[in-house]
């Protein structure tokens, strides 16, 4: 009894101090355009969101620099999320209501954005989610800018059965226990069966958020792929969980010769934090990697090391996703003249920007956009050297055409269909379950 | 001088390899040139040069696979020339005389993935067999056995012959068996007598091989191979449980370290410190720190640098703690519930404050080289950074249990907690002792954060991953008491590691959290009940 109203004594606590930090920028004017950053600062996702924080306050810094947006400039708007689902709710039904910002960039893991989702349908605004997530979904008042599963995860198997991949055959399947590894989990499942996969040649295995002592998995994993086929594992191991994995595998000699370790998680941001000596040659897919040579990416390397003044401070794919995901907005917003939600979600549509990896990202009907897919393998100072990419940008699908639930479902936000599970079986807008 | 005494050894290397020159092919590459092109080579032409290079038999090309594979030859983009580095000095590949660079060099290191990396080692396997280095050859046999190929036959058989030292000579002769098994032109009986050679020469790798053996061998030979694999699978599951049983101890004993600073704070003293966590944090952030500042001024010492930092560890999260009794604890006793409000936000305010100052990303401990790789203990493979937690942990439990029980300062802790007022009309300084047993408390908390570094993430979040699991511990163990702590860390942590591979990693913690809560029905007080007057109190 006394420790429930603690808890919620606590909780109050917490939610008065993010309240005050969002009211750091007091300098409100009316001709700003005020845009909500609705990131963990706190908490165990602190890791990787204080950095997209930072992103896009350096976005929005250049942005200003260049003359703002329609003449006026813009005012970012920050609150601290604390790694707590509920309040990230709280408090983007805040940012839209109180501070009204035009447009919010924001979320990491999936729960996040699956508990923000209704207040933005609610009250019809715009949120940019920045990073890789499980597909199975599209909504209006959303714009997907990391990668779906066909932009990530299915390529990524492809490589590892191709002759260049080392030809696997057999799979181990480890993520962390929750929505993301579990929906993207289930969708290669699928795709390996029906790739000709036996059920047996795929092992699967679920640990929960920061788990650490990893010696009895890796050595089910070393067991699994001494059965004489080429063996690969796809991790969607999230967050905090993978220095300790990846020690345990260096530690217990598992070689990326022997089996290798594709991650989806993992990026130049996480790997700074360990020694990857033991690591290299081990995998990761994305859509960007900091060591992608191209004009683009140096400036925007030099820009941001400038901005936030560490020449040791790396970029990743998340990044280059809020980079890209703010440029089209900012284009949307100049083409539609106003920053009114239903304006932009019109006109944004089919808008293009450059990316980092010499393409352009196009925003697709569907709210995902068109990315190409690299395959880096894991140097010993913490880059990825790419060995494989996409010929042609991939476009997002929403949802995946591997499951037998979702394979007739589209999403497509232009009239006539404007409708986020679109049945073309049935030509009506809404799943057949 | 040096490079003299290469180009010598490179010399007698290319006469000793007779019967590879002789494999040689008709328009052998041109070995200047072939290395030059490695610079600007994709992946696919850097395969071929390999290839090429290789076929050469030409020990001249030596260094600069080796160094290809390893990752140290590099580009010199002005000159177009391609370099070993060594050290801080780049040398030529085929000379190897070290090359002044120009003020002007633009230097990129040459990359290759997996598949090239096997390659690599395959093809240098043949040239480095016959070396005059016990371990070089070693590293050829092993090449061979990661890509067996009938055409080494010979060559492995004259290596074999002349092979003096017993572990090549092993090595050599189990490559040779895992080729014939593998060579569908060998006799069955030949492939017959392999499989023994295979079972007792390879070991781990060896159910791997006679796996892959298996899925294309001819139906004579398959009886051999399932006898020897049904006998290794056997083996393997004995061993299997006992390495379960390694890694429980492990775990345990990572348990123990994070739990035994707790208790003494909640155990000896009642207090239910949620900064506990934290503590262990700061410790490992103090590790990192000591690091960083050996690794600036004294490399020499990094490999200590784990060693130095335990006492830095110690007292700076033990005077964290005396300041946090002086300054928080001390108005609180008797009141768990504010204790426990009041330790909870200051867990989040250090929390933050580190966040502020180091960042939110992880820090980089290095693992020094006694701690890292892993050795076979018969059937078991025991990692040494494990191996040196759990010693470090059963060391540090029996200091603390003699600090506790044969020094005048223990004798006091033991007196205050079990009569603060008897004690203080003893004449003993009981606010002077609470601090001190405080502070012990903390660290041996941020002793644990020494050790952590070796396995987990250096983050600001790395104390709340262990501050359940501690409390879990000290009440299953028995409140009051450190063996029951050590049992209860040891316990728990082979229980987890045995449901693990039955119910996997997230329902096993969830049975584990059940068990404990039954158990503590049963046995409110623990595994090691303290009993008398005390527990009144």
């Amino acid at each position: 009894m006394n420790i429930f109203s603690a808890k919620s004594a606590l909780l109050a606590a917490a939610l008065a101090g993010s309240v005050s930090l969002s009211a750091v920028p007091a300098m409100a004017q009316d001709d700003t355009i005020k845009v909500g950053i609705l990131h963990s600062l706190s908490g165990t996702m602190a890791i990787s969101e204080t950095t997209l924080k930072d992103t896009m306050l350096f976005l929005i810094e250049q942005q200003n620099a260049k003359g703002g947006v329609m003449g006026k400039m813009l005012e970012p708007v920050v609150v601290d999320i604390a790694s707590d689902w509920p309040l990230a709710a709280e408090l983007a039904r805040q940012l839209i209501e109180v501070d009204e910002v035009d447009a919010v960039f924001g979320c990491w893991t999936s729960v996040c954005r699956k508990s923000v989702l209704p207040v933005f349908e609610e009250l019809n605004s715009l949120l940019f989610y920045p990073v890789q997530y499980e597909g199975e979904e599209s909504q209006r008042n959303v714009f997907y800018t990391g990668a779906s599963p066909n932009q990530q995860a299915i390529p990524a198997v492809d490589y590892l059965m191709s002759e260049d991949g080392g030809s696997v055959e057999r799979w181990v399947l480890a993520g962390t226990d929750y929505v993301y590894p579990q929906t993207t989990n289930k969708i290669l499942e699928q795709y390996l069966l029906d790739k000709g996969v036996a059920a047996e040649d795929i092992m699967i295995n679920y640990t929960p958020f920061g788990h650490s002592d990893w010696q009895t998995i890796v050595s089910d994993i070393k067991a699994f792929g001494s059965a004489g086929k080429k063996t690969a594992v796809v991790s969607t191991i999230n967050g905090d969980a993978n220095v300790p994995f990846y020690r345990e595998l260096g530690n217990q000699g598992v070689m990326a010769e022997d089996i290798p370790v594709v991650a989806f998680s993992v990026g130049e941001e996480e790997l700074s934090g360990f020694d990857t000596t033991p690591l290299v040659g081990h995998l990761a897919a994305w859509n960007y990697f900091m060591s992608v040579d191209t004009p683009e990416n140096a400036a925007f390397i030099a820009d941001w090391q400038a901005f936030i003044g560490s020449e040791d401070r790396v970029t990743n794919d998340p990044m280059e996703a809020h980079m890209i995901g703010f440029n089209l907005w900012v284009k949307a917003v100049e083409a539609a003249g106003t920053t009114d939600a239903d304006a932009v979600i019109d006109a944004i549509v089919g808008l293009e920007t450059p990316n980092l990896t010499g393409g352009i990202a196009k925003m697709l009907p569907n709210h995902h956009i068109t990315k190409p897919v690299l395959i880096g393998e894991i140097q010993d100072d913490g880059q990825f050297f790419v060995v494989w990419e996409t010929e042609d940008l991939v476009p997002g699908d929403a949802w995946s055409d591997f499951l037998p639930e979702s394979k007739m479902l589209e999403a497509d936000w232009t009239a006539p269909i404007s409708c986020g599970n679109y049945n073309t079986e049935t030509s009506t807008c809404g799943s057949a379950m | 001088m040096l490079t003299n005494l290469l180009r010598v050894v490179l010399l007698i290397l290319s006469l000793l390899l007779p019967s590879n020159a002789l494999r040689a092919q008709d328009t052998p590459i041109d070995i200047p040139a072939g290395i030059a092109a490695m610079g600007e080579a994709s992946l696919k032409e850097l395969g071929q040069l390999v290839t090429d290079l290789a076929a050469t038999g030409d020990s001249a090309v030596v260094p600069a696979l080796t160094a290809l594979g390893a990752g140290t030859l590099y580009f010199e983009e002005t000159s177009g020339a391609v370099l070993i580095e060594r050290g801080s000095s780049y040398l030529n590949p085929i000379t190897g005389e070290a090359v002044e660079l120009g003020a002007d060099a633009d230097l990129s290191k040459i990359r290759v993935n997996n598949g090239l990396r096997r390659d690599i080692a395959a093809a240098l396997a043949g040239m480095t067999l016959m070396s005059d280095n016990p371990a070089t050859r070693l590293t050829a046999a092993n090449g061979f056995l990661a890509k067996p190929d009938p055409a080494n036959i010979p060559l492995l058989d004259e290596a074999i012959a002349a092979e003096t030292d017993a572990n090549v000579l092993k090595a050599m002769q189990t490559a040779r068996a895992v080729t014939i098994l593998g060579d569908d032109e060998a006799s069955i009986e030949e492939r017959q007598a392999a499989v023994p050679l295979v079972t007792a020469g390879a070991g781990r790798g060896a159910i791997t091989i006679l796996n892959g053996a298996r899925n294309s061998a001819p139906a004579e030979l398959q009886p051999a191979i399932e006898a020897a694999l049904a006998g290794l699978e056997q083996e393997r599951a004995v061993w299997g449980a006992l390495q379960n049983v390694w890694f429980g101890i492990s775990l345990g004993s990572v348990l123990l370290l994070a739990a035994i600073g707790l208790a003494i704070t909640f155990g000896v003293m009642g207090v239910i410190n949620m900064a506990h966590g934290e503590m262990v944090m700061l410790g490992a952030y103090t590790t990192f720190m000591v690091q960083l500042i050996i690794r600036q001024n004294f490399p020499g010492l990094i490999d200590y640098s784990l060693l130095i930092a335990l006492p830095a560890a110690f007292l700076v999260t033990g005077a964290i703690g005396v300041g946090i009794e002086r300054g928080i604890i001390r108005w609180l006793y008797g009141r768990p519930l504010e204790t426990l409000l009041a330790t909870w936000g200051l867990s989040l305010i250090l929390q933050q404050t580190v966040r502020s100052i180091f960042g939110p990303t992880n820090q980089m401990v290095i693992a020094p080289t006694w701690m890292s790789g892993s050795t076979e203990f018969y059937g078991l493979s025991i990692t040494y950074g494990r191996f040196w937690i759990v010693i470090f942990a059963l060391i540090v439990f029996f200091m603390l249990l003699m600090i506790l029980n044969r020094t005048p300062l223990g004798l006091q802790m033991r007196a205050v907690t079990q009569n603060r007022r008897m004690a203080s009309a003893m004449g003993i300084r009981t606010p002077f002792v609470d601090a001190m047993t405080f502070g012990l408390g903390s660290g041996i908390a941020g002793l644990a954060g020494v050790a952590l570094t070796q396995i987990d993430n250096i983050s600001p979040n790395l104390g709340q991953n262990y501050i359940i699991d501690s409390f879990m511990v000290v009440v299953f163990g028995g409140v009051g008491n450190l063996w029951g702590t050590l049992v209860g860390a040891l316990t728990l942590g082979v229980a987890n590691k045995f449901l693990e591979p039955y119910a996997g990693a997230v329902l096993g913690k969830i049975l584990i959290l059940v068990l404990i809560i039954l158990f503590i029905q049963r046995r409110p007080r623990g595994l090691f009940a303290l009993k008398g007057r005390a527990v009144e109190q």
